[in-house]
Formats: C-alpha cells, sequence, structure tokens
C-alpha cells in the first residue's frame, strides 16, 4: 500500500446489506493493516460479511473456523509426528524430508500465498482464553518460523484478517489494542426490510408488516431469554408462506412460534400469555416511539 | 481540542491507548473519514473502541468535546488535519473560530430552524438555506448537513451528533447492565485448570520418547486432559429485602446453572443471615434444611464461596445471640459467629451485594460483614472482579 491513501477498497456487494459504518470500518481495517474485529448478536451476519469482503475486493477467502479445543499453533502449521513415526516404521513416504510432514494452517497459507487473501477467523472466543495472545506477533508482523525446519513464513501481501467473536469470553487487551472493532447493530425496521427482500422477494406489503410487528415486538420483551434473530425471522416468513397465511390471520395470533423462540421457557411463556388472552400488536402505533419516528 | 478528545475519553472510562490513538490519526491521515462528522464519528469509534461496552462512553466523551461543532461538509478533513498538525495551538482558537463553533449549538440550531421556517412559505428542494428535501441546509430531510434537523421521514445520513445523542448503546454499559450472557462470560474466569481423570488425550512427546525407546515400535502413551478443578458453593439470601434484586440474583443462578464448567458446584439459600441451618431451596421449608456445621464438615477448604446477600438486617439479628427473626428456630449462636466460621474455614470467600457500593456504608451491618469478607457489587464488573479474588493470585 502507498503512503497517499490509495488501497483497495471494499464497497459492498449485491447479494449483502452492509451499513455505511461497517463498510467504513472493513475499508479502515485494510487501510491500517490491522484485523477487524466483529461482534454482535448471533444472526446479524458476521460471518458471511467475511465472504462478501472477499468477493467485493476480489480475493480468494481463507476460513479458521474456531473451536473450542483449537490451539493457536495450528492455524499457523501442523508438523504430523504420528504420520511420520508410521512412515518410518512402515517404510512408507519421504522419512527423511521432514518438510512433507509439515501442514500449513489457514493463517500459514494466507501468509505463504502469492496473491493477497482475506482470512475469517470465526469465533475466536470459541478457543481457550489464552488463544488471542498467541496469535499476537503473527497477526501483528505477518511472519512465523517453522520451528521444526528453521524455515521462516513471511507474509508476502498482507491478508485481511476478520476476526468474529460471539462475546463468549472475553477477549484480551493486547489483542484488542492491534485490531480495529465493528458493533454490528441489529438491523433496523427499514434495513430488517431489505434484508427481508433479498431472502423473500415480491413479499405481500401487509403481510410484512405484519411480521416485522410481531417480531419486533417479540424481541422488546425483556423476559425473553433468547431473542429472535433476522435468519429466524426468515425462516419464519418461510413457513408462513409455506403454510399459505394471510396478513389477516396475523394480526391477532403467531403462529410456528417454535421457528422465532428456541428456549423451551420462552415458548411456554408465550403460550401462557396468549391463554390469558393477551394482546398482540398489529400495527406500528403499538410498538412504541423508537418504532414511529 | 483535538488531543482533548483523547483525554475525554480516558476520563469517560474508555481503554485507549496510545497504540490506538496512533492508529486513528493514522486513519485520518488516509483520509479515511471522507469528509463527514458521522464518518469521523464512527471511524473513531472503529479504532480506539473495542468494546460495545464502551459505547456508550465514546458517546458521552464525543458530544462533549464535539458538542456544537459547526463544520461545513468539505471542512471539516481541513480542520481536523489542521488540529493535527498543531496541537499545541488547539486551545486557543481564534475568536472567529471559537464564534463558528458555538454559532450552531443544538438549541440555536432549533430556534434558527422554526424561524427559517416562518420566513419560509413554499416547498423547497435543494439548495443551502431553506427547509426542503436534499441540499446543505442544517435543515430538512434527506440532507448532509452534519448537525442539521431532519424534518420527519427516513433519514439519509444521519449526524454524528444526534447519533452520538441517542446513546444507543447505553444498555451494552457493563457497569450497570446485567445478563445472563455477560454473567457467563465473568464466570468462564472461574477456573483452575488440572490434569486429573481418564486418560484421553494424546500426549506426544511421551509418545515420540516411548516410541524411540521402543526401538521404533509405536507406543502411543495417553494423559488426562485438562480439566477446571473449581468447587463453587452459593450461599444466597432470598425474601425480604432481597426481593426487590430478584431480576439479577435469579439471572446470576441461571448463569451459575448454565456453566458446567466447574468441578462441583452447590448452592444453599438463608434469609438475612447465617445461622445454624442452611436450606436447598429458595422456600427455606424446615425438610430442606442442612446444618451449617455439617457444610463445613463436608466441604474442605478448597470450595470457592460466593454469598449473594444485600447485608443489610437489624445489627441485632447479625451480632447478639437469638437474633434469628425465624419463629421455628432458637438460635443461641449469633450470626457473626457463624459468617466467621466460613470466613476461617474456605480459603477464599466473596460477597457479592446487589445494593449499590455507595450505599454499603450507611449500613451498620454491611460496614461489619465488609470487615469478614471482599464485598464486590453484584454487576458484571463487581462479578469480574469477585472472580479474581476467588482465583486469582493474592493480592
Amino acid at each position: 500500500m502507498s503512503d497517499d491513501g490509495r488501497f483497495k477498497r471494499f464497497t459492498g456487494t449485491p447479494g449483502y446489506i452492509a451499513a455505511g459504518p461497517l463498510v467504513d470500518a472493513v475499508n479502515c481495517a485494510i487501510a491500517l493493516e490491522r484485523p477487524l474485529l466483529l461482534k454482535g448478536e448471533p444472526g446479524t451476519g458476521k460471518t458471511v460479511l467475511a465472504r462478501h469482503v472477499a468477493e467485493g475486493l476480489g480475493m480468494p477467502l481463507l476460513s479458521w473456523h474456531i473451536k473450542s479445543t483449537t490451539k493457536a499453533a495450528e492455524g499457523l502449521y501442523v508438523y504430523d509426528t504420528v504420520q511420520r513415526l508410521n512412515d518410518s516404521r512402515f517404510g512408507t513416504g519421504n522419512v527423511a524430508d521432514i518438510r512433507s510432514y509439515i501442514k500449513l494452517g489457514p493463517l500459514g497459507r494466507a501468509f505463504a500465498a502469492a496473491e493477497r487473501h482475506v482470512l475469517l477467523i470465526d469465533e475466536i472466543d470459541k478457543a481457550d482464553l489464552e488463544f488471542p495472545n498467541d496469535l499476537l506477533r503473527e497477526l501483528d508482523e505477518m511472519r512465523f518460523t517453522i520451528a521444526e525446519t528453521g524455515d521462516e513464513i513471511v507474509a508476502q501481501e498482507r491478508p485481511v484478517v476478520l476476526i468474529t467473536s460471539n462475546n463468549e469470553k472475553e477477549l484480551p487487551d493486547a489483542f484488542l489494542r492491534r485490531c480495529v472493532f465493528h458493533y454490528i447493530e441489529f438491523p433496523d425496521v427499514a434495513t430488517m426490510r431489505r434484508i427481508v427482500a433479498v431472502h423473500h422477494k415480491n413479499l405481500d406489503a401487509a403481510l410484512l408488516d405484519q411480521v416485522l410487528i410481531k417480531f419486533y415486538w417479540l424481541r422488546e420483551q425483556p423476559d425473553l431469554r433468547k431473542k429472535p434473530s433476522t435468519s429466524e425471522l426468515v425462516d419464519w416468513i418461510s413457513a408462513l408462506l409455506r403454510a399459505g397465511l394471510d396478513a389477516k390471520t396475523l394480526e391477532a395470533h403467531l403462529p410456528f412460534v417454535g421457528t422465532l423462540l428456541k428456549k423451551e421457557q420462552d415458548v411456554d411463556a408465550l403460550l401462557r400469555y396468549d391463554k390469558q388472552r393477551g394482546r398482540y400488536p398489529s400495527r406500528w402505533e403499538d410498538l412504541g416511539p423508537r418504532y414511529n419516528q | 481540542m483535538f488531543l482533548n478528545f483523547f483525554y475525554a475519553l480516558r476520563e469517560a472510562g474508555v481503554p485507549v491507548g496510545t497504540q490506538e490513538w496512533m492508529a486513528f490519526l493514522r486513519a485520518l491521515e488516509l483520509g479515511l473519514h471522507g469528509s463527514s462528522l458521522l464518518r469521523f464519528y464512527h471511524l473513531g469509534r472503529a479504532c480506539l473502541v473495542k468494546s460495545e461496552a464502551y459505547f456508550d462512553a465514546y458517546d458521552r466523551a464525543f458530544l462533549k468535546i464535539f458538542h456544537g461543532v459547526e463544520v461545513a461538509d468539505d471542512q471539516i478533513t481541513e480542520r481536523l488535519l489542521e488540529w493535527l498538525r498543531d496541537p499545541k495551538a488547539l486551545p486557543e482558537l481564534t475568536p472567529e473560530q471559537l464564534a463558528a463553533l458555538e454559532r450552531l449549538s443544538h438549541d440555536e440550531l432549533m430556534r434558527k430552524f422554526l424561524e427559517t421556517l416562518a420566513e419560509q412559505t413554499e416547498r423547497h428542494d435543494g439548495g443551502d438555506k431553506w427547509v426542503g428535501t436534499g441540499g446543505r441546509s442544517p435543515y430538512g430531510q434527506g440532507g448532509v448537513h452534519p448537525t442539521g434537523i431532519r424534518v420527519g421521514g427516513p433519514g439519509r445520513s444521519r449526524s454524528a451528533m444526534k447519533v452520538a445523542e441517542e446513546r444507543r448503546f447505553r444498555d451494552y454499559r457493563t457497569d450497570v447492565a446485567l445478563d445472563v450472557r455477560q454473567l457467563r462470560v465473568g464466570l468462564r474466569r472461574l477456573r483452575q485448570l488440572t490434569r486429573s481423570g481418564l486418560a484421553t488425550e494424546l500426549d506426544l512427546d511421551q509418545t515420540i520418547d516411548e516410541t524411540c525407546r521402543n526401538a521404533g515400535e509405536i507406543e502411543l502413551v495417553f494423559r488426562p486432559p485438562r480439566r477446571n478443578d473449581v468447587r463453587l458453593l452459593l450461599l444466597m439470601d432470598v425474601g425480604g429485602t432481597m426481593d426487590p434484586f430478584y431480576e439479577p440474583v435469579s439471572q446470576l443462578l441461571t448463569a451459575l446453572h448454565e456453566e458446567r464448567g466447574l468441578r462441583a458446584f452447590e448452592s444453599l439459600y438463608f434469609h438475612n443471615t447465617i445461622y445454624e441451618v442452611l436450606y436447598t431451596s429458595g422456600q427455606l421449608l424446615r425438610s430442606h434444611e442442612v446444618p451449617t456445621g455439617e457444610v463445613l464438615k463436608r466441604l474442605d477448604a478448597r470450595w470457592k464461596v460466593i454469598i449473594v446477600g444485600d447485608a443489610a438486617m437489624h445489627p441485632a439479628e447479625l451480632l447478639e445471640p437469638h437474633g434469628n427473626i425465624d419463629p421455628r428456630r432458637v438460635s443461641p449462636t449469633p450470626s457473626i459467629v457463624w459468617l466467621k466460621r466460613i470466613a476461617d474455614h474456605f480459603d477464599r470467600v466473596v460477597w457479592l451485594n446487589p445494593e449499590r457500593p455507595d450505599e454499603w456504608d450507611m449500613v451498620q451491618t454491611t460496614r461489619v460483614i465488609r470487615r469478614l469478607f471482599p464485598m464486590y457489587p453484584l454487576s458484571v464488573d463487581g462479578l469480574g472482579e469477585a472472580v479474581g479474588a476467588l482465583v486469582g493470585a493474592r493480592a
């Protein structure tokens, strides 16, 4: 990247509705060559963003999905000792060449590649508490040494690193200091309409209104244990369409509640509310000032 | 003024260091904020704030520093770069600049808006003075003035001031908000890893050693995986003065029950303070009694103890023999003695108090109990500190 501020910019793709601040944050991370840390409620499209950033920038994508057992070193490379032991015992493979037993991980592959990559480190909070700290130097300097061979892998093109977190663990400060941070807010009604339009084209406007009113009303309920998210809304609309329900039926009922609420207590609470003849909102005015600006 | 923003952020409690600040300056140099105050706001947030918990503090600092800043769209880059070039000269703005800054504070903006509206008699689109759609006047709809007032309809580009003023991230502040998920994050740190149990994990170094010793015949060696060794006892005050705290306390309970990483977990209940019996359920039924002495015998010093209670009661309940107000029981031993036994028996005990910390010292019994146990507020931050006191290195 040159100093006059010219760099490859991300401007969004047709399949992904990205808000202005998010696009800015992505570009900021690209320009500063720092990882972009994305947080937000589940279902706000953190992981999908990486695919669209890669598409938008025209770079290949490498994904590294983190599990609770993932070790930081695995992202760089794995030395397959057991395979080598086996080969030496049975006389197969090229045991003399240690390099053929070193397999680069996603991070290592992104560094070693001649082309600039987008690297997604997905759900970094799933791993051990120390995991992010173990990657600090590698992400900073974009280089590492393979201890077994002494080879140094240096990134020819610094990858664009996107990291997602679901907030299950707090990330270490030293790690946070090196990131650009963006919190994806839950989409507001206008954005949600655009998102729904991507998945369900030509949806009846009255039905969509009823669906969104019920959806945002549900999300506003304070004692809900798990709020329904975008993907659940999209599923719910699919279910409603399959059953051929129209806006009128939806005004006073909440059918297929199982697609929206995933906790038993939440479903029970709603059933109780239903039994007590609780009212459901059917107009935006019923929802409070935030939705009626 | 620009550097003031940095200090205002730190004052507001945002943990921002020079590293982030330098990154932010670099981003500004690259012109990533374009020429809008709103994008400047978002860029600053992306570079300087690393957790949504601090977004509210960021909003407050931003409002404090940039409130009333009036810059036409194309001037903001220049103005910011000017600040950057000469940080020392910042407090001494020229009188004209100061006047310009003060010119459009929010009230002023509203007043001018009404005036302009009064002057105007017809529909207006575009242009930079009248109320209408499009255009660069501070008033109207769909326009791009940085501190503008919007007249109905959806906003196209929202002003940074309005965004900051809305303070939508108030709920994410960790010093006030509390939900199960955040509590679980706090509790995750409650752990001490040790190797025990069944050997299921391949020990590579040992395997290689053994294989070599075995002349190349592969000999796999397993070891037990690392596990959390924390045993946790929760003692919880229920009923009476604790009723208002039902919500946060039940969330803490849910979080604890969902936390399966612990080696052992037990919860026992009491009312107001602890005497010779504890209860295994929150209803405090006689059939659910367990003698406190038994608990102390059964659980060894390695158990970590969290006591949750408001620590507020009549002093006699805590300090006098027969202070127990439960008519079913005769308690010759004062509660304070039982609390002392608990404090002495267990290695680490913390007290979580749902009352606000600034009110603790107003209650006599709270003061007494604080001398026995380290007390923390029942908030995400407080829980974090309490967990640190339970498993962290000793101060």
